[in-house]
């Protein structure tokens, strides 16, 4: 078994919000990331896949057309949007780092194939990131 | 659902590799120049997992101001700056990054409650790192 992963980027916005608290609420808990107008981040995305390697090709997946599958599924929905209000899963789950990977994980879940995905990465900033492995 | 949730924090420290147990030579063998007298340091990179459901209400697994102070308080102010050897937790051990990590994973778990704190990973240097608990891969 070989573990084999793809970055790739996008560039967002976003606030928190929680509908069902007051402002004051949303204010303490999420700081100035409440801000109604929204905030912006550069992300990265990794995406891990499993399996073994075949052994005509060499390859667990072919980067090509897991790159391709990438591009379709999640940048080209999520890249210069803002997530709130412009893609449909975060219009009732806040889209905070670690509902991102969720979310990711749920676009690409057997779209791969020949491999099965093990990890979705979601980097917010260099320094902050959330990982999601398919568990409940 | 659950996810894991990792923030990286920074300190600069010095240490000195250098046990009683060995003799001098033994301790120059072992330790190489990481034995010099004085000491040297590094910028640490320490990296906190935390393992837990993302609540639906806040979509997180914690907040990270809680993690973040947390962090300050039992890991930045008391290593930041600071020559490790000189630590109450490194009287009896060896300020490797082997047991820094081990210590640093030990301080969280012991003081953050509100997620499970899966795994600690130090960056000696972008060369070396070292994870604990050993294999926790999430």
């Amino acid at each position: 078994m070989i573990l084999l992963t793809r970055k790739a980027e996008f560039s967002a916005s976003h606030y928190y919000w929680n509908d069902a608290w007051p402002e004051e609420e949303n204010r303490r808990v999420f700081g100035k990331c409440a801000n109604k107008n929204g905030h912006g981040h550069n992300y990265t995305l990794e995406v891990t896949v499993v399996g073994d390697v075949d052994t005509t090709s060499g390859f667990v997946v072919d980067l090509k057309q897991l790159k391709d599958i990438i591009e379709r599924e999640v940048v080209s929905v999520y890249d210069h949007r803002h997530l709130n209000k412009e893609v449909p899963e975060f219009a009732t789950a806040i889209p905070t780092t670690e509902n991102i990977a969720i979310a990711v994980w749920r676009r690409l879940e057997g779209k791969v194939p020949g491999a099965k995905l093990f990890r979705v990465r979601v980097y917010e900033m260099p320094d902050l990131f959330a990982d999601y492995y398919g568990e409940p | 659902m659950r996810a894991y949730f990792s923030r990286r924090y920074r300190i600069s420290a010095s240490h000195r590799l250098h046990t009683d147990a060995f003799s001098a030579e033994e301790n120059r063998l072992v330790y190489g120049k990481c034995n010099n007298p004085h000491g040297h340091g590094h910028n640490y990179v320490i990296e906190v997992t935390l393992g837990g459901q993302v609540a639906p209400e806040t979509g997180m697994v914690c907040n990270l101001v809680d993690l973040d102070a947390c962090v300050r308080r039992e890991v930045i102010e008391r290593f930041d700056h600071t020559n490790l050897n000189f630590d109450p937790l490194f009287q009896e051990r060896v300020p490797t990054t082997e047991n820094l990590c081990i210590e640093v994973f030990g301080l969280l778990q012991a003081a953050f409650h509100k997620a499970e704190v899966v795994r600690v990973r130090i960056e000696e240097t972008s060369n070396n790192s070292f994870e604990y608990p050993a294999g926790a891969h999430r």
